[in-house]
């Protein structure tokens, strides 16, 4: 339970840094660079590493590239249909949100299928 | 060049419970993270270091500061509003190249070198491509950032 707290503050604070600073840079498509900053993974991989070892941590990071194409085409998609069909930024962002489990589930399946 | 300036007083636009908004975000994704990492175990778990956890409320934000500042001046901000958060967007996919080489560096270094220093250069590499991707992109004039203007 603590590190649940610890983890729920840790990434509280490390999120909400990132967000900051997309919040104080121009021009706005160089903020939005800090929308993928690594707040999550940086959050918790110094605890993964003491709890469950730098190997479990490394292989935790093999997947995150698999969740970093997924999170890639999602960011795209969002702008382009942003552009394109002009809904509001909210709507757009939510509704496209399962663009990145079916890239990362998918990936991850076709790479993890067992042999 | 593009010149990348710090504007402080765009902080005082976010509204505190939209900190509160966004903290919460971040340290649920962090906890389900965690979560299904224990669950699943870390080949699933992983995925979810690069979810976008805060994108929505952040892509909101931008829209609705945007809005407003058109607002103040008499004018519909609507469609700027979506390009800022199109534009953010943009920003973000770039971001994202330099995410899978952050997690790349550590998937093939963290258990051969000290934990913390290749943290530190997993950072610095994620910088460096992000910002060296948005450069290139930037310094190519499109219809796109010659309408925003920023």
């Amino acid at each position: 339970m603590d590190t649940v707290f610890i983890r729920f503050l840790v990434g509280g604070f490390v999120v909400s840094l990132f967000a900051a600073l997309g919040d104080v840079l121009r021009p706005k498509s160089f903020a939005g660079l800090f929308g993928a900053a690594p707040s999550i993974a940086l959050a918790t991989i110094g605890l993964t590493i003491r709890q469950d070892g730098r190997a479990y941590a490394a292989l935790e990071c093999r997947s995150m590239m698999l969740g970093a194409v997924g999170f890639f085409a999602y960011a795209l998609l969002v702008g382009w249909v942003l552009r394109r069909y002009k809904p509001g930024a909210f709507l757009a962002s939510l509704t496209l949100l399962p663009i990145w489990f079916v890239v990362s589930i998918g990936l991850l399946l076709l790479f993890e299928r067992p042999a | 060049m593009k010149r990348i300036e710090v504007n402080l007083s765009s902080l005082k636009d976010t509204k505190p419970h939209e900190y509160v908004v966004r903290f919460l975000f971040g340290g649920l994704a962090t906890v389900v993270a965690g979560l299904i990492a224990k669950k699943f175990g870390p080949v699933v778990g992983g995925l979810f270091l690069a979810f976008p956890a805060i994108f929505p409320a952040s892509a909101t934000l931008i829209e609705s500061h945007e809005k407003k500042r058109k607002a103040k001046i008499g004018s519909d901000g609507r469609n700027r509003g979506r390009i800022a958060a199109s534009l953010d967007s943009q920003g973000a996919s770039l971001g994202c190249i330099g995410l899978m080489a952050f997690a790349f560096v550590l998937w093939r270094w963290l258990n051969h070198h000290n934990a913390w220093l290749m943290i530190f250069v997993a950072s610095t590499v994620w910088l460096v491509i992000a910002y060296g991707l948005w450069a290139v992109r930037a310094n190519r004039p499109r219809g796109l950032y010659r309408l925003a203007g920023r």
